[in-house]
Parts: C-alpha cells; structure tokens; sequence
C-alpha cells in the first residue's frame, strides 16, 4: 500500500501523542474501534471553562498508519476551536486532507468518532457538575 | 555495519533466483532454445535431454522416479491438476474429498469449486498451533473418500502436518494421499515413500528457482494413480500436462533440485541459525510476543510472530527497510485478517499483529540484527503511542472491555 506523504508525515511524528487526566472535570475522553478490527483510538480533550475552547488534545492509536494520521491530525485540528466547532469537522475532511484511499476512509470515520466521544464525555462530565451545583 | 538495504526476509513468499540456475538456464534461452517434442534435429534432441536431466534432478529430490515427475506452470497448477485430476478419475469409486482449513488457497478453491458441484468435502481443523488431529482424519475417511488432500508445512506459519502418518493411515485405508509440498520442499526433508505420498505438488521459486514452472509428482507403483489431465492438446509428458514444455524452466527447476540434493544439509542450517537468532533477540528485547503455529513442529526458515497490542500494518511501516509481510486485515485486500491464524483460534487481534519472518540461503547474520534492531526499536515507539499497550500496563483485561465493534 502506498501512503500519501501526509500520512507518512504524520507516522514519522505524530502530534500529540500522550495522556491528559481523565479524572479531570475539564477533560473529556474518547475510547473508540475494537481490538479484532484492528484499530482502537483514544482522544482526550482538555477544555478551558472560561472561553469553550479545546486548550489541548492528545491521542494514542493502536491501527494501521493511516489511522495513527487520522487521529495526530484530529487532535492538531480541535486545538484552539471550541466543543461546537470541533464538532463540525467531518471525517471527508481527513480524508481530503491526508489523501486516504477508499479502503481507509474507516480510518477518519473512526477519528470523527473519537473527537465526538471525548466531547460528549466531556460534556456529560459538566452537565453533572451543572445538576450537582444546582441540587445545591 | 549496515547490510544492503532494503533487506528481503519473505522467501516464503518467493526466493531469488540462485545464480547458478541463472547460469544453467541461459544457454536455452538462445544457442539451444530447441522444442523438446522436435524429433528431427539436434536443437530438439539438446533441449529433451535437458528436459530429461531435470527431471532425474527434481525425482531425486523426493525419492522419486523420473517418470512420475510431470512438469506444470507450478504449485498451484499442480494442485489443480492433483485434485481435480483425481476426482474426475475415480468419480466411480466415490466423491468424498478430505481436506484441512488451513491449506493454501490453491487447494482451498479448487476443492470449493468442487464441492459447488457436488463434491463432498470435509473441512478438518486445526488446534491452537495448527496440526491436525490424526483420529479426526481417520473417523472423516469412508469408503467413498477418494483423496485426501494436505499440505506438508504451512505458508504462514511454517507449521508441520504429521505426513508420514497421513501417508501411511492413507495407504492403510486406500485412499489416495496428495500432499502439497510447495514450502516444505527444500526445507525438511521429503521421500515420497518413506511417507507414503501419491500426489505431491512443488514450485520452482519457492527453492531459488524460476517463477512459473513447478511439478506435480503422481506415484506409479504401489499403488499406480492416475489422474484425468486438465489441459488437452498435442500430448506432451505423457499426455498429463499438454503445452510445449518451458525448457527454460525445467531447466532452473532442475537446477534448483541439483543443488539441494548437494546442499539442503547447510542451507537448513544457515536457515534455523538466523531464524533462531531473530527469534533470540525478539524474546531478549520485548515482552508480550506470541510465536503463531507450533513451535516444535515448524519449518527452520519462518517466524511467525505477533508483537502484542502493535498492529502489523502500522509496524511494517517502521521498518520499511525489511521486506515481510503482516496477517494485518490491513494489508489483505479483502480486509480480513488472516484466515490461517483464525483457524489457529487465534483472537482477530493477534492476527492483525503477526508478522512473518521467513530467512533463506541469501540472508546474514547482519541483516537479521539489522531487521531485529528495527523492529524491536519500532514496536517500542508504537506501543508508547498504543492505548491497549497501555491499558494493559494498568491492569485493564481487554477482553473485558466492551468495545464498539464496526
């Protein structure tokens, strides 16, 4: 298999390679793909309260090169957006962007996947916190 | 020192030509490029006297006679020819074909096909390291099972069948035994009576021979099979394979089969040392490998291993350097894992990790520390970046993990 550039770029130095606290309120995280199917993705966000913004993201991918692209490129991209704005990046975007061929486009369905995990994570994190503060 | 790059560690795949075949072939192509069927004339007589000779050299290798070799475009034609060939033939006697889930796909497909037209086939499995169970092969056979088809060692993981004891419990009930011999050859010793094989199918490129010419073996004594040919025209190795004979071929085929019949003894040797030392230095420098196939029962030359929680796509190309491939989905273009290690039992993850080693007669001791340096360095970066790898470090069992299956 061939791999665009950009791919290859990415394997060679992935951004964003790492952990953020999970247990932190302002950290969502995302768990998604499967061992058996060959690739798991998991994206962490880190978002400052005060603005909305993603501050920072990290990932780790277990999955074939396009994957480990897809997911450094997903996190370079939600850095300095907000939860909403991150949301509107759709995985045809990846798949422009690193010139992924059509039996790797399940790879930027997947990075999709992660970035709305970890915000719905998140949000479900802070929308307890909400009902909790309220309850009080 | 840094050995050539890239480097090819996939002989199981194909070899590379061993000059001296090179070298034997090269007259045929040009100065004695006669028709082994021209009769009238010295190009001709040259050309069947090769032909002849090359034979004699590929018989030897096997425990064979030169009159039951027939040469074919290779194994996978061999393996057409055997099956198809018997089951046409001995239609009358009965329509049961036992096979195994793990044969190579040449076997597999043509017994599919078959069995589409009305071919009875049993499919025998595996166990976790993928031999056969001999009482589930005797229980399959009846007295309309006219073939038992199984290969001698796996092309994935170079695991053994026990095939003097297939041979033998064969002859014992009367059914005809091919055995696809395409990576064994070579590699382990073969005697086709000694192991009491009626069919055996062998390539030339597997054994550092030419692409594009093999042997089909069919036993013509104790007992004579014969087999119905698949392809007709002017009646060339005794009317079982039509076609003008690649002389070419036959001759590097031959060739090939000269030097092991000299050399096999160190060229086994050279192989299981540098398969032993990557194997060494894998174990020595990383945990969570699992050897896929027997250990005990496998050919000296393949290691098929996989590098827990790094997937095999994504590893290769770290180490872009070394030539192997992966049982990855990823790298299979229908994207299924492996159905080799599937049959193994094993879990779809460990197929989508395994990688295959396989050394041979032109690889070093240099180029196997270059490869296990790579890898070792490669599978390291992926699993600091791998969220199984670090699952596992805290303890989490995957398997207990509900994970969003796509």
């Amino acid at each position: 298999m061939a791999y665009s550039e950009k791919v290859i770029e990415h394997y060679n130095n992935p951004r964003n390679v790492g952990v953020l606290d999970k247990s932190a309120a302002n950290v969502g995280t995302g768990l998604v793909g499967a061992p058996e199917c060959g690739d798991v993705m998991k994206l962490q966000i880190e978002v400052d309260e005060d603005s909305g913004k993603i501050v920072d993201a990290r990932f780790k991918t277990y999955g074939c090169g396009s994957a480990i692209a897809s997911s450094s490129l997903a996190t370079e991209w939600i850095k300095g957006k907000t939860v909403d704005e991150a949301l509107e990046i759709k995985n045809t975007h990846i798949v422009e962007e690193l010139s992924l061929p059509p039996v790797k486009i399940h790879c930027s369905v997947l990075a999709e996947d992660a970035i709305r995990s970890a915000i719905e994570d998140y949000k479900q994190k802070n929308q307890s916190v909400t009902e909790n503060v309220q309850a009080n | 020192m840094t050995p050539k790059l890239p480097i090819y560690m996939d002989n199981s795949a194909t070899t590379a030509c061993d000059p001296r075949v090179v070298e034997a072939m090269l007259p045929y192509f040009t100065e004695r490029a006669g028709n082994a069927a021209s009769r009238s004339h010295s190009f001709g007589w040259a050309a069947e006297e090769a032909v002849n000779t090359a034979r004699h050299q590929v018989a030897q290798l096997i425990g064979a006679s030169a009159k039951e070799i027939t040469f074919t475009s290779g194994a996978t034609e061999s393996d057409n020819l055997a099956i198809k060939g018997i089951v046409e033939m001995y239609h009358k006697k009965g329509n049961h074909v036992i096979t195994c889930q793990t044969e190579h796909k040449a076997v597999i497909d043509t017994c599919k096909h078959l069995e589409s037209n009305g071919l009875e086939v049993t499919w025998l499995g595996v166990d976790d390291e993928g031999r056969l169970d001999l009482a589930a092969l005797e229980s399959a056979i009846t007295d309309r099972t006219i073939l038992v088809t199984l290969m001698a060692a796996n092309n994935e993981t170079g695991t053994l069948h026990q095939v003097a004891d297939i041979g033998h419990l064969c002859h014992d009930k009367g059914v005809i035994f091919h055995c696809d011999a395409t990576q064994a050859i070579g590699r382990i010793p073969i005697d086709v009576d000694a192991m009491q094989i009626d069919l055996l199918s062998m390539s030339a490129h597997k054994i550092y021979g030419p692409k594009g010419i093999g042997a089909l073996y069919v036993r013509r004594r104790n007992p004579r099979v014969r087999v119905t040919p698949m392809i007709d025209g002017g009646g060339h190795e005794r009317g079982m394979r039509s076609g003008t004979l690649n002389v070419t071929g036959i001759v590097g085929l031959g060739k090939a089969c000269a030097i092991l019949n000299d050399e096999m003894g160190k060229d086994v040797e050279h192989a299981r040392t540098l398969r032993d030392a990557l194997e060494a230095r894998f174990r020595a420098g990383l945990d969570h490998l699992r050897i896929n196939g027997s250990v005990e029962h496998r050919l000296p030359n393949v290691l098929n291993i996989s590098f827990g929680y790094v997937e095999g796509e994504s590893l290769l190309m770290g180490i872009k350097d070394v030539a192997v491939p992966s049982g990855s989905a990823c790298t299979s273009a229908s994207l299924e894992p492996s159905y080799v290690l599937r049959a193994l039992g094993l879990d779809d993850d460990l197929a989508h990790n395994s990688i295959r080693f396989s050394v041979g007669r032109f690889n070093s001791i240099e180029e196997v520390d270059y490869a296990a340096d790579l890898v070792i360095d490669a599978v390291k970066r992926l699993r600091d970046m791998s969220p199984l790898y670090e699952m596992a470090l805290e303890g989490i069992d995957l398997k207990s993990v509900q994970w969003d299956v796509h």
